[in-house]
C-alpha cells in the first residue's frame, strides 16, 4: 500500500502536533529528504514559541476591577454597567454604542449615567481630527505655498487670524522640540473660519496645528489619538476651542509635541 | 459553574484582544463588551461545551461589527505613549520586537488564526467554529500567515504594496 503524499496541511499539522500518530514518521522522513521544507517547518515552530514568549506575560497581569466584576452576572444588563477607567469611557466605540443604547434602552437607565453627553454633540466629535488630517494632507506637501502668511510676518499672521476667528490665537513656540513655524492660513470650518499653523523640523518633516473655535458642546476632552491613513492626529477640546495636531510622524514623537502645545496654550 | 469558567477565560480574552487591537484600553473595552454580551446570551451556551471557543466567537463577532462601522479609529492614550521610543539593545529583545511588528503587518484574518493556534492552542476545528469559517479556510490562512511572517522576519518583502498617492 502506498502512503499518501505529504501535503501542506500535513506540514502545518506537524508544527501543531495535530497529526494522527502514524503520520509523524512519514512527515519526518519527508522533511529529512527535503531540507528546505524542514527549515520552513522549524521556522514555523520558532514563530509559535516566540509568540508565546512575547504575549504570555499578559496573562499574569492583574485584572481591572470592571472586568473581574463581569465574571458574575451583571445585576441588570445595560443599566448598572461597571464604571470604566476615565479615558476609556470616552472612546468612540463607547460613544457609538452609547447612541445605540440611548435609543433602545430605557430613558431612566440612561439618565442615571450622568457622564454621557447628549448623543448629537458626541457624534460630531470625530469631525475635528478628520478635518485636521485632511487639511494637513492638502497643504503640508505644498512646496511653494504651504501657508498664506509666512512666519517672517508672524505679527500680521497673529493679528489677521485672531481677527478672523474673533478670538486671540497664537502659534505655540516649538523650537525647543526642533519644530520651527513656517506660517499659517485660514480655512473654512463647519460654520466659519478655522486656523492652521504649519511647522517643520530640520529634515523638512511638516506638522500642522489646526485650531477651531466652533466647539459648542459643553465638554472638554483629554488627549485623543486618531489615525487617518499615514497621518497621526492628537486632538483635544478646551472650551470653545478644538485643537488637532497632525503629522506623518510616529505617535510617541507627536504625543511629545502635543503635550508641549497643550502646556503653552494652558499657560499662556 | 459559569462564573468561574468565565473568570478563567478573561486573561485569555484580554491577551487576544490586546494583540489584535494593539491598544490596552480598546482591548479591555472589547473584553467588557464580550462579557456583557456573553451574560446576556448565556442561555445560548450549551453546558459542557467549550466555554473558550464560545467566548472567543462572541469577541470575534463584536470585532467584526466594530470594523464595519465607518468611524475613524481612535483610542485613548496611556502615559507610556509620552515616553520616547528606545531601541532595544539586546539581540533577543530585538527579535521579539521583530515578530511583534511582523505580526502586526499581517492581515487580520491571518493573525487571528495564528494567535488562536499559538496562544489559545485551539484545534483547527475549534478555530473554524470560533471564526465561523470552514476548516479548509483555517488551514489556508494558517499556511499563508506563517509563510508571510517567515518572509518578513527574514527581511524579504514579497509584495510591495502600491499606495494611493493623495
Amino acid at each position: 500500500m502506498s502512503k499518501p503524499p505529504i501535503t501542506e496541511a500535513d506540514l502545518q499539522a506537524y508544527v501543531d502536533a495535530a497529526l494522527p500518530e502514524a503520520r509523524y514518521g512519514e512527515v519526518e522522513d519527508y522533511l529529512a529528504a527535503h531540507p528546505e521544507e524542514a527549515e520552513r517547518v522549524h521556522a514555523y515552530q520558532a514563530q509559535k514559541q516566540a509568540l508565546r514568549a512575547l504575549f504570555n506575560p499578559i496573562l499574569d497581569e492583574p485584572l481591572p476591577e470592571n472586568l473581574r466584576a463581569l465574571a458574575s452576572p451583571p445585576p441588570i444588563a445595560g443599566v448598572d454597567r461597571p464604571p470604566r477607567p476615565f479615558l476609556a469611557r470616552w472612546s468612540l466605540e463607547r460613544i457609538a454604542a452609547g447612541v445605540v443604547i440611548a435609543v433602545f434602552s430605557s430613558v431612566a437607565g440612561w439618565m442615571a449615567h450622568g457622564q454621557y453627553q447628549p448623543a448629537e454633540s458626541m457624534a460630531r466629535a470625530p469631525l475635528l481630527p478628520r478635518q485636521a488630517a485632511v487639511a494637513h494632507v492638502v497643504f503640508s506637501p505644498d512646496v511653494r505655498r504651504p501657508v498664506e502668511i509666512s512666519a517672517e510676518h508672524e505679527d500680521q499672521l497673529v493679528a489677521w487670524l485672531s481677527k478672523r476667528l474673533g478670538t486671540p490665537v497664537h502659534p505655540p513656540k516649538l523650537g525647543a522640540l526642533g519644530y520651527e513655524l513656517i506660517g499659517g492660513r485660514l480655512l473654512p470650518g463647519n460654520s466659519g473660519p478655522v486656523a492652521q499653523f504649519m511647522y517643520h523640523d530640520a529634515t523638512g518633516q511638516r506638522l500642522t496645528l489646526y485650531v477651531s473655535t466652533e466647539n459648542t458642546a459643553n465638554h472638554d476632552t483629554a488627549f485623543r489619538f486618531a489615525q487617518e491613513g499615514p497621518v497621526n492626529v492628537f486632538y483635544w477640546i478646551d472650551g470653545k476651542f478644538g485643537y488637532a495636531l497632525s503629522a506623518g510622524i510616529d505617535k510617541g514623537e507627536l504625543a511629545r509635541v502635543a503635550s508641549a502645545v497643550y502646556d503653552q496654550i494652558e499657560h499662556k | 459553574m459559569e462564573s468561574s469558567a468565565i473568570l478563567a477565560e478573561i486573561p485569555r480574552l484580554r491577551r487576544y484582544a490586546r494583540v489584535m487591537l494593539g491598544d490596552r484600553a480598546a482591548a479591555d473595552d472589547l473584553v467588557q463588551d464580550t462579557l456583557e454580551r456573553a451574560w446576556s446570551r448565556l442561555s445560548q451556551w450549551r453546558a459542557g461545551s467549550d466555554m473558550r471557543a464560545w467566548l472567543f466567537g462572541i469577541m470575534h463577532n463584536l470585532r467584526v461589527d466594530q470594523l464595519r462601522r465607518p468611524t475613524l479609529p481612535t483610542h485613548s492614550i496611556d502615559e507610556d505613549d509620552f515616553e520616547m521610543p528606545t531601541r532595544p539593545t539586546q539581540a533577543d529583545k530585538l527579535e521579539v520586537r521583530d515578530i511583534e511588528s511582523a505580526l502586526s503587518g499581517l492581515p487580520d484574518e491571518q493573525r487571528e488564526v495564528l494567535l488562536l493556534i499559538a496562544l489559545e492552542e485551539m484545534t483547527y476545528a475549534e478555530i473554524a467554529a470560533t471564526l465561523g469559517i470552514p476548516v479548509g479556510t483555517v488551514m489556508s490562512r494558517l499556511s499563508r500567515g506563517r509563510e508571510r511572517l517567515r518572509m518578513v522576519m527574514d527581511g524579504w518583502h514579497p509584495t510591495v504594496k502600491l499606495r494611493v498617492v493623495r
